[in-house]
């Protein structure tokens, strides 16, 4: 076996390997130094955001988009002056997509960096990691990735604010624009958290609509081939088929259903229909497709906010425009900015304070964290995905099938969360 | 449970199988020739698809992407092997593999910078779009395309390896160098080559996998484990055992997803397990090597 060979190797005494092998380990140490350079503090006073996102693995898409829109919700308000005199500043930390990454990240920031709050993460249970260090030491965090379970009782606490729309109300919207009564619905899953969370919410919406499910088949996160699973699902010969998975997952999985002639038989449907994976596998394998989404920028029609804020991020971007997950990094680090605006500074019960009574409007209409579980009450976009020969331009993917404006009923109730009422 | 599904379910795993089979094979014959761990196996099958999906576009036809990169990867292997692998044969079998290591992870930044982070479409060819009705349910006809391509090239490999007088001098030089060299045999000539076909395989993977799944920077990382799942499974250096374990693996998780789809990925861990536990030099591994 080359495993133990390799072992009883590094017991023979070779000088010369021994050297290489220090100047290979000096020579990364010194890389890493580079890559991540320590910022002068160039004064005490400013405010600093952490900023944790899987800048590498299947997630990397939507991670740059979030970085690039949060950094321009920072620079914004730098421009006008900061807050309170005072100058923020993000830092971006890689989790790499690992629960147990993001929170040795996320207490790094706090113990070392000392920031004043954290948003981000990608993954719904990346975020549930970092939010048991943050909540543990009394830091807000502002999580911008869907997740149901962030806002039960259990997991919650006053520092806790989910900017992210949620699983419930996603999977609700998207099911009552494509499931009727009577129809039979097969799920393949993502077997994670946020899979589990999706289906969780797609069955609710689809027992009150009267729809039946046929089957649910989970498949593993992050796999790259997805062929084994659809002679399955066909031989199911369901109306719907409700893929309920992330990033590249969803890429591949919907690429290689279409593969199979699956569109043929059934709709596809996907909880949140991700602007950079339709980029990524193109208009002919994506077309029909319907998914929820937090943004889209082709709202900037129906929309002022939407305009306003493609505007500003074309301005800082080369004419690029903002995609959902992006948006969510934007408005994340946007509201925590007006809060400690309002709060006029840092103060962790006085800025959570602010989060609560702040009503903003930072990308698409009004939006509001509601008082008892952080749930950011907000609208929710149902897109279908165009085909080649309708799009306008290379940017118009989407169709707007419904645009449901923000109400607490969208969300479960306080009292079904676990939460004093 | 009807047997038209199951069926179906094997013909799966073939075609899953047969991927598997293309990326293991590369690996394998390194190994077995030059006793080098290409670590950068994977990296190559992604480079592979880059190239394919370039190559294509520049052409206007997958079928000088499918037939071009392999050959240019292949050349850069190459070159790989001429400037940096060979300097460290006849050391420790952990010194090409750090080698190979770091290797992966310029070529994958590389092309992160030049290409970007995202997802690249690769459109499957239009005489491959479609599926096949089998009788007992359809079937992508690119699959199938698939299968049949590695059958070729399996063909091509092993008549140019047993019928043919460098066949035998690559099978010589496996065994033993230095009889070779001492024959008046060119034997850096023969691992050059070697090594080029073994990244030419990885690349011919990558094109292979391209129409399938998305092209991504990170695409070769699940490959690389998979090819070494598969390489150890059979028995490291063994062709045939190659071949026999991907196919192997290929259709047990194409009948673990049908029972329990949430243990694909694990299966092929497990089954590599309980192999090692029988036979430690894999199913068609020689005893004593590796």
């Amino acid at each position: 076996m080359p495993v133990y060979e390799t072992k009883s190797y590094e017991t023979k005494s070779r000088p010369a390997g021994l050297s290489r092998r220090t100047a290979v380990m000096g020579l990364s140490a010194g890389i890493a130094a580079l890559a991540m350079p320590r910022l002068g503090r160039a004064a005490d006073d400013t405010i600093r955001i952490g900023f944790p996102t899987p800048l590498t693995g299947p997630f990397a898409a939507e991670a740059r988009d979030q970085v690039k829109c949060a950094e321009l919700a920072v620079k914004l308000v730098n421009d006008k002056g900061g807050i309170a005199g005072r100058k923020v500043e993000l830092l971006v930390r890689d989790d790499k997509l690992n629960a147990g990454e993001a929170a040795t990240r996320t207490l790094e920031l706090i113990e070392k960096d000392k920031v004043h709050a954290v948003v981000g993460a990608l993954s719904s249970a990346v975020q549930l990691a970092v939010n048991e260090v943050t909540r543990a030491r009394g830091v807000i965090y502002v999580s911008i990735s869907q997740s149901d379970t962030i806002n039960e009782a259990k997991d919650f606490s006053k520092y806790t604010f989910h900017e992210a729309l949620n699983p419930h109300m996603t999977t609700a919207a998207v099911a009552r624009q494509t499931i009727k009564k009577g129809m039979k619905v097969a799920h393949l899953v993502a077997d994670y958290a946020y899979g589990h969370e999706m289906l969780r919410g797609f069955k609710r919406a689809q027992a009150a609509i009267g729809a039946e499910s046929v089957g649910e088949i989970l498949h593993p996160f992050g796999a790259a081939d997805y062929s084994t699973f659809m002679p399955r699902l066909m031989s199911l010969r369901p109306d719907v088929l409700c893929i309920s998975n992330f990033g590249r997952d969803q890429a591949n999985a919907i690429k290689q259903a279409v593969d199979f002639g699956i569109k043929q038989q059934m709709k596809i449907v996907v909880p949140v229909i991700l602007h950079n994976q339709r980029l990524a596998v193109g208009p002919d394998v994506f077309e029909g497709v319907v998914g929820g989404a937090n943004y889209y920028w082709g709202l900037e029609s129906q929309n002022k906010t939407a305009a306003e804020f493609n505007k500003a991020f074309r301005a800082a971007n080369g004419g690029a425009i903002p995609t959902d997950y992006g948006a969510y990094g934007y408005s994340g680090v946007g509201s925590l900015l007006q809060a400690m605006q309002a709060a006029g500074g840092t103060d962790t019960d006085k800025v959570v304070a602010a989060l609560e009574g702040l009503q903003y409007d930072l990308t698409k209409g009004p939006q509001h964290y509601r008082k008892c579980d952080h749930q950011s009450v907000q609208s929710v976009l149902v897109l279908e995905s165009k085909k080649k020969s309708a799009m306008a331009n290379e940017n118009d993917l989407f169709a707007i099938v419904a645009n449901d404006p923000g109400a607490d009923e969208m969300l479960r109730s306080c009292s079904e969360l676990g939460h004093a009422t | 449970m009807d047997l038209s599904l199951i069926i179906m379910q094997l013909f799966s795993g073939i075609a899953l199988g047969a991927v598997l089979v293309i990326t293991a094979l590369g690996l394998t014959i390194v190994f077995g020739m030059l006793g080098v761990v290409n670590f950068a196996h994977g990296a190559l099958f992604m480079i592979g698809a880059y190239a394919g999906l370039y190559l294509a576009s520049l052409t206007g036809s997958f079928w000088w992407g499918l037939l071009l990169a392999p050959v240019l990867v292949g050349a850069f292997g190459m070159l790989i092997e001429f400037v940096l692998v060979r300097r460290l044969y006849g050391r420790s079998i952990d010194d090409p593999l750090l080698l190979t290591f770091g290797l992966s992870y310029i070529l994958v930044e590389g092309v992160r910078i030049v290409f970007g982070s995202d997802g690249i479409p690769f459109p499957t060819p239009s005489q491959l779009i479609g599926v096949v009705d089998l009788g007992v349910g359809f079937f992508p006809k690119y699959r199938l395309f698939v299968i049949a391509l590695v059958a070729v090239v399996l063909l091509v490999l092993w008549l140019m390896l047993e019928k043919t007088r460098v066949g035998l001098i690559v099978r010589a030089g496996a065994r033993d160098p230095q009889i070779m060299r001492v024959l008046g045999v060119d034997i850096g000539k023969v691992w050059l080559a070697i090594f080029g076909l073994g990244v030419g395989l990885a690349a011919l993977g990558g094109v292979l996998a391209g129409p399938m799944r998305s092209v991504n920077p990170e695409m070769g990382t699940l490959v690389l484990a998979e090819a070494f799942v598969v390489t150890v499974i059979g028995g490291l250096g063994s062709i045939v055992g190659a071949v026999v374990a991907g196919l192997m693996v290929g259709i047990c998780i194409s009948m673990v997803a049908l029972f329990a789809p949430e243990m694909a990925t694990i299966v092929m861990f497990a089954l590599m397990a309980a192999v090692l536990l029988v036979r430690p030099q894999g199913l068609f591994g020689l005893k004593g090597r590796a």
